[in-house]
């Protein structure tokens, strides 16, 4: 039973001779680790140890959903209006949108036309004169799903553009973006970039109208407010679009008479379209607006037709630079908000760090000094079973691209207690066998085989309370939940498999007459 | 020098199963005491599960005045913001910014005040913010971390034991998850995630404990057919004390090295992890082994379990 046959000793040499080689990354100097393979690689530190900022971003569904209605509106009105079908009005609520015919004779001719422009609807006849169109679930969710995805890319491509290393950012759930910024340790002005939908617009400014009453505005127009300085002044301008920030290829900052701007340049269909709105409207003022804030409505001086054009406004050097950024990067589906930060400052997870190895030595010690005279020279067995139980942690760990967080050095630290407990089993074990009478083969023999079970049994309940703790648990929590799982993995293997060769080892070179404890 | 553990017996003879009454009684009032807590006094919980802001300031020059601080953050209007000293040097200051009632936007702008409150005197050393809707979110997983821990963990009994062990486990378990959230609302220690952390690590430590001396009644119970059910249990627990307090301690050594070296963020975790390990051991004891003697545990049930069966047969009966 306690026979080791040489292959087996060869597995357990192979195993601790990975184990160093895994562990090197952590304690070789960068340059030699970098020239290996890339899964040759030290630990990684979690965020609240090397400092950073974890910012956790929710995409707006429901205002996704307000705006695929509205198209959905605006369409079917189009639609009514080309084949000149007169309504008595439409109205969009929940996620449907009722149509109401003057002439209940055109109820066919209407359902024809609107399945032919909105694809995939649902339409319901509420009444002879009434259809209701419905977005199916299945198309909002699908927009919902674009909606985020596209998120995800735009800030991708802002984060990328503002130049932080080696950002990750990745989706969480159905809605949710992680963004985690190691040395990052004031991150307002990413949360800014992020935090803006930037859809910019240019609209005419209606002419004359200085109206702040909502209600007596011409028809067809809108009221926006200014920005910065200017936030209490506000702009009558008219509803329409007239050239869309997606017709946009470049945006970037630059200075004109000293002043810090934003040059911009549109792609073709773009440029003419600015050409003409600008040919047609000379001496009239041209709205800037940016997330339905004015930034700017300077005059127009005379026709812009080279596509390109710069947006003046109240803009610091940064400010113009992170606006660039902004329109470089494309608009938000929808508007993100940061619903959760962590950031830690690398002062603190410095401390953090050092505090940690400093009880991870400590509590080393004290087991490995407690087992040493508690059990002298099997106690000494049991502390290579934990050396060789920690390295096999790190080995783990590093080559699984683990994280280490406070938490999961709280976790090695108390690992090294618990783990010392599989040893305690199979001693006392031995101990008691010996008392009942057996022989010293016979004692070791079975208080090995006895422990077993017991150690099988209490290592996995509390592996699944591990996992669960992984699943369920968010951030550092995971990490510690790791280290925890290996952890348990990795004891279990040095208690039995390392602890039993020492032992075998020990009890063959010598005539053993009696357990040294 | 010899081992000390030449000193200390290979196994007791406490009559542990026949004072159980009193540690009845202890454990009710325990346990009662922990709930009455919870439902007057409530936690004390942490951004975590509350929402707001916490941020970890250090100051660039002197030690703080907190009074003169707190006055200014009154000042801000963005509610009743906590502050306290951490360390020993006096220039290290943990403000807590209440949820706001705006939603996350509102939170947000909470922060940028204090940020812009504390920019120039002090170094923000950490911020944490968590809106509304994440720390509700985190407070059902968290709970349903511990549910489904404790679920699975009776399964598994249930199906290596019987099913009375499982019921012993899932008792003791509950005994050790409510002591322990009695502790932090007695005290008043932040209730937040790392929290959860120690508790689902107690309960993994108890149900070990557990299951350590249900092994060891399982196996007496295959072999002394004869023995009455209470003689049994006594012997089994006395058989295993020995391991139960050499593992105590050791795993007490670490949670010791953890508390006087670990600093301020992982000391609710220390805290809960020293109780737990008491409570932990206890329960196994005084929780989970009565009940196998209340719940008709009949013997030719006992199946499965330890591969070994042959010493069985060649071990006397003890003395």
């Amino acid at each position: 039973m306690l026979h080791f046959t040489p292959a087996k000793i060869l597995f357990i040499c192979a195993v601790g001779l990975m184990t160093i080689f895994f562990c090197l990354p952590n304690v070789l100097p960068a340059n030699i680790v970098k020239a290996g393979p890339s899964w040759w690689r030290p630990m990684q530190l979690g965020l609240d140890l090397r400092g950073g900022s974890y910012l956790l971003l929710e995409v707006d569904t429901s205002a996704v959903v307000k705006e695929q209605l509205a198209d959905l509106e605006e369409t079917i009105r189009n639609g009514m209006r080309d084949q000149k079908i007169s309504t008595r009005g439409l109205r969009a609520a929940d996620s449907a949108v009722t149509v109401t015919l003057v002439n209940a004779s055109d109820r066919a001719a209407a359902r024809t036309e609107i399945l032919k422009i909105s694809t995939g609807m649902e339409l319901e006849n509420l009444a002879e004169d009434r259809i209701k169109v419905t977005i199916p679930e299945k198309l909002q969710r699908e927009r919902q799903l674009a909606a985020v995805s596209q998120s995800l890319e735009i800030v991708r491509r802002r984060i990328d553009e503002f130049g932080t290393s080696e950002p990750s950012i990745q989706l969480q759930g159905r809605e949710r973006i992680i963004v985690e910024l190691p040395g990052v340790d004031n991150p307002e002005r990413i949360k800014n970039l992020i935090g803006q939908t930037a859809k910019l617009n240019f609209h005419l400014v209606e002419p004359g109208a200085i109206g702040t009453d909502p209600r007596d505005l011409p028809p067809g127009t809108l009221l926006l407010p200014g920005t910065g300085e200017a936030a209490n002044q506000s702009y009558v301008v008219r509803r329409r679009v007239e050239v869309a920030g997606e017709r946009l290829v470049d945006a970037q900052p630059s200075f004109q008479n000293g002043m810090p701007v934003v040059s911009f340049r549109f792609d073709t269909a773009g440029g003419r379209r600015f050409g003409q709105v600008t040919t047609n409207n000379v001496g009239n003022r041209l709205a800037i607006v940016l997330d339905n804030k004015v930034i700017s409505a300077p005059n127009i001086q005379g026709p812009i037709v080279g596509g390109s054009g710069i947006i003046t406004g109240n803009f610091s050097v940064e400010s113009a630079k992170d606006l660039s950024l902004l329109l470089r990067a494309g608009a938000l589906p929808a508007p993100l908000l940061v619903i959760e930060e962590r950031t830690v400052g690398a002062g603190l997870g410095a401390d953090s760090i050092q505090k940690g190895a400093s009880a991870a030595i400590l509590g080393g010690a004290l087991v490995i000094i407690f087992m040493v005279i508690a059990y002298h020279t099997f106690g000494l067995f049991a502390v290579v079973g934990q050396i060789f139980h920690m390295g096999t942690l790190f080995a783990t760990l590093s080559v699984m691209g683990g994280t280490l967080t406070l938490p999961g050095i709280a976790g090695c630290v108390l690992s090294l207690g618990m783990a010392v407990d599989a040893n305690v089993l199979i001693y006392e074990r031995m101990r008691e066998e010996l008392a009942s009478g057996k022989s010293l083969l016979n004692s070791i023999t079975s208080g090995f085989s006895h422990a077993y079970a017991t150690i099988i049994d209490s290592n996995l309940t509390n592996l699944i309370s591990a996992v669960l703790l992984f699943l369920l648990g968010a951030g550092p929590v995971r990490g510690f939940a790791v280290t925890l799982s290996v952890g348990i993995l990795t004891s279990i293997f040095s208690a039995v498999m390392v602890t039993r060769l020492q032992v075998w080892l020990w009890y063959r070179n010598g005539k053993r007459k009696e357990l040294p404890i | 020098m010899k081992p000390i553990l030449r000193y200390m017996p290979h196994e007791f003879s406490f009559d542990i199963v026949g004072v159980r009454f009193a540690a009845y009684v202890f454990t009710a009032v325990l346990v009662v005491g922990s709930i009455v807590s919870m439902a007057t006094r409530g936690f004390n919980f942490g951004i975590d599960f509350a929402g707001g802001v916490l941020m970890e300031v250090r100051s660039k020059e002197q030690v703080v005045d907190l009074a003169k601080l707190r006055s200014a953050f009154h000042d801000l209007e963005i509610g009743d913001v906590q502050l306290s000293t951490i360390g020993d040097s006096g220039k290290d200051v943990v403000i807590r910014i209440p949820q706001q009632a705006g939603g996350d936007v509102a939170q947000n702008a909470a922060l940028k005040k204090a940020q812009g409150l504390i920019a120039d005197g002090y170094d923000i050393r950490r911020t944490d913010v968590v809106g509304p809707k994440v720390g509700g979110e985190l407070i059902i997983s968290g709970a349903l971390a511990v549910a489904l821990a404790i679920i699975a963990i009776a399964i598994y009994v249930w199906f290596r034991f019987e099913w009375q062990f499982a019921l012993g486990t899932v008792l003791a378990l509950c005994h050790d998850v409510l002591t322990t959230l009695g502790i932090f609302s007695i005290f008043h220690i932040d209730f937040d995630l790392t929290a959860v952390a120690a508790i689902l690590t107690i309960a993994g430590y108890s149900v070990n404990d557990s299951v350590v001396v249900y092994d060891r009644v399982r196996e007496m119970l295959r072999k002394y057919k004869k023995m009455p059910l209470p003689e049994l249990l006594n012997s089994a627990v006395n058989k295993v004390l020995p391991r139960t307090l050499l593992t105590v301690f050791t795993v007490l050594l670490t949670v010791i090295a953890l508390l006087l070296l670990g600093g301020s963020a992982l000391r609710p975790f220390s805290i809960a992890l020293l109780w737990g390990l008491f409570v932990g051991t206890f329960s196994s004891i005084r929780v989970g082994l009565p009940v196998l003697l209340y719940f008709d545990l009949r013997r030719d049930e006992v199946t499965g379990g330890s591969v070994v069966t042959e010493t069985a047969s060649k071990k006397p009966q003890p003395a």
